[in-house]
């Protein structure tokens, strides 16, 4: 008896019944596909937030209002302050002071229409801070801010969306039917995470506020130091200043949050580990039915064979080359169900997914691949072990 | 004439324990020479089934000593049963037993494959066993492509191609028409003829008489005194 006879018997196995094997190689393969998918979807997310984050540069803090205990009175981020934290004396590890007003707008060119999500007033130094350069046309200067002149800068996504297929420079659009002209385009930063970095459009701080958002608060200060290592000592000074600003006294809350792009990356990738985690418990449950399934499908494969196994013991196969059969059938399909498994995960990889481009992570291939081939070969051959145990006539009247 | 190819003394089987306990061997002695040609027969739950599926290592006795071809096989474990199976006995089975999607040529083959008989002389051995039961040009027909008679004439392909020392069979035309089963016990008798020995178990009579010899089963003992 050698082993390519075992191994023969096996393809004849596997072959015979052609549907059932098909299934069980589908089982696997959609566990195996699942796993590996989701986690890159949530390793390809968790990867986008932290490229955009770091692409806005280690020496920016973000200034935003909090809303302080009811009763105290809570001010709101004003121009002023942002003025006041640009102060090369009071604040001398501070660049720049970019105020922001942030509102959502619908913008219209000829017959289309689109949702801005965040339209942004501010001054020239904000595009500096935030990293973002121009890729057509030019962006609007601190002139433009001083005449509050309608003029926007647009990202992306925006200009795509509004001109498909001309030059967006020099045109007019209608934001909130109020004309604008766009002056330049963005170069696109990509999707970060669950938000999309280039549905947007900068225009003069005076001009947002006097056409859109009127004169109130801001929605933050965005402020620059002048160095990354001179983060802290800026944050400091613009803590000073605004408590001075807003009276807060030593002890209470303060109706404003300082937060640098450290703090903001480890509060995103909290939320994408968590998105993650969650993904990967989605790709488990699935990777465990698909076990089932497969159980299900080798214990029938045995139990109905359990006659045939009787039949081969009867003309004197031993134990061994029976269980070998078996186990190398529970391995073939195992084995093809996994490739294909990893072979769609890679091939699912390649598209971009709600948004998000997926990242493979190596260690959960090989995870899933090593967990549906292990259920695979002990639910084909524990079952297969048993019944080549019994004594020949009891498998043989087994029905 | 020298030792006979089955000897059996005392032979016991008990199923279950207790009360429910079922005693389908009593003290069982049968001896069968060597070219000896046997009917066994008896009432259902007789005993013969079980006293055939032990002379084939199919099953094993709960007490009382079983020699096959000189050899006493409580000696033997689990792996050497299975040689023994392999290399002394052809089973054929009343419901034929034959591996379902798998050719005629590959069936009969099977014993030789766990032989570990090479595959061209494997070849040349199944199809000589498939030429002798007339079927031959149906080597490449599966099971369900078959007849019951012809599937029981490979059944009996697969029992002859190790040149066993004994063929047994099991109610070998129980589940045939009375042509097919012409053609069987034509075929074990020509076996027989040729110097094999043959034990097999018969409701009919007229499947008997192409014995040589018949022994009854009662209540798990040979009856005597009866003649052949």
């Amino acid at each position: 008896m050698r082993c390519t006879e075992v191994l023969a018997f096996a393809v004849r196995g596997v072959t015979a019944n052609k549907l059932r094997s098909a299934l069980t190689t589908l089982g696997i393969m959609i566990g195996v596909a699942s796993v590996i998918l989701l986690i890159a979807v949530g390793n390809g997310a968790s990867q986008s937030v932290q490229q955009s984050i770091a692409g806005l540069g280690t020496n920016v803090l973000t200034i935003s209002p909090q809303r302080a205990q009811p009763g105290s009175s809570a001010k709101e981020l004003t121009t002023a302050d942002a003025r006041a934290l640009a102060d090369p004396v009071e604040a001398p590890a501070v660049r720049s002071a970019s105020p922001v007003a942030s509102t959502s707008a619908t913008a219209a060119h000829a017959d289309v229409s689109y949702s801005i999500s965040q339209f942004i007033g501010t001054d020239p130094a904000y595009f500096s801070t935030t990293n973002s350069a121009v890729a057509q046309g030019a962006l609007f200067t601190a002139d433009d801010l001083a005449q509050g002149r309608k003029v926007v800068v647009i990202g992306a996504t925006v200009a795509t969306q509004l001109f498909p297929s001309t030059s967006p420079v020099g045109e007019s659009i209608l934001v909130n039917n109020i004309p604008f002209t766009v002056v330049g385009v963005l170069a696109g930063k990509g999707s970060s995470g669950l938000q999309d970095a280039d549905d947007t459009a900068v225009a003069p701080l005076s001009t947002v506020q006097n056409a859109l958002t009127g004169y109130g608060s801001l929605s933050q200060i965005v402020v620059q130091a002048t160095s990354a290592d001179t983060i802290s000592t800026a944050q400091a000074q613009v803590t000073t200043i605004l408590d001075g600003r807003h009276k807060v006294g030593f002890g209470q809350t303060a109706d404003y949050r300082v937060l640098s792009q450290e703090q903001l990356l480890t509060a995103r990738t909290a939320t994408t580990d968590t998105f993650t985690v969650l993904l990967a418990s989605v790709a488990a449950i699935s990777l465990l039915v698909g076990g089932i399934g497969v159980t299900n499908i080798m214990l029938v494969t045995v139990t109905e064979r359990i006659r045939e196994i009787g039949i081969r013991k009867a003309v004197g196969a031993r134990r061994g080359a029976i269980l070998g059969q078996f186990l190398l059938e529970a391995t073939m399909l195992s084995l093809f169900g996994g490739l294909l498994g990893v072979a769609a995960g890679f091939l699912g990889a390649r598209f971009t997914i709600a948004g998000i481009t997926p990242v493979i992570v190596p260690s959960s291939v090989l995870l899933a691949f090593a967990v549906s081939a292990l259920i695979g070969l002990f639910f084909g051959s524990y079952p297969a072990s048993r019944a080549a145990r019994l004594r020949p006539i009891e498998a043989l009247r087994h029905e | 004439m020298n030792a006979p190819v089955i000897e059996v003394r005392d032979l016991r089987k008990t199923y279950g324990t207790g009360d429910t306990a079922v005693h389908a061997l009593r003290g069982l002695d049968l001896t069968v020479a060597r070219g000896d040609y046997l009917a066994i027969m008896g009432a259902s739950g007789s005993g013969k089934s079980t006293l055939l599926n032990i002379l084939g290592c199919l099953d094993i006795p709960s007490s009382g000593r079983y020699l096959l071809d000189g050899i006493d096989t409580a000696e033997f474990g689990e792996a050497q049963l299975g040689i023994l199976r392999n290399r002394k006995i052809g089973f054929v089975f009343q419901s034929f037993n034959l591996i379902p999607r798998t050719s005629a040529l590959a069936n009969v083959e099977l014993p030789l494959v766990y032989a570990g008989v090479r595959r061209a002389e494997r070849r040349e051995r199944a199809m000589a066993a498939l030429r002798l039961v007339g079927l031959d040009d149906r080597a490449h027909h599966r099971p369900n492509e078959l007849s019951g008679g012809q599937q029981q004439r490979v059944a009996i392909a697969r029992a002859l191609v190790t040149a066993p020392a004994i063929v047994l069979a099991d109610e070998p035309t129980g589940n045939l028409d009375t042509r097919s089963s012409q053609d069987v016990m034509g075929i074990l008798d020509r076996l027989n003829a040729s110097g094999r020995t043959v034990v097999l178990i018969t409701h009919e009579d007229d499947v008997a008489a192409h014995a040589d010899r018949v022994v009854r089963v009662v209540d798990g003992r040979v009856a005597q005194g009866v003649p052949a």
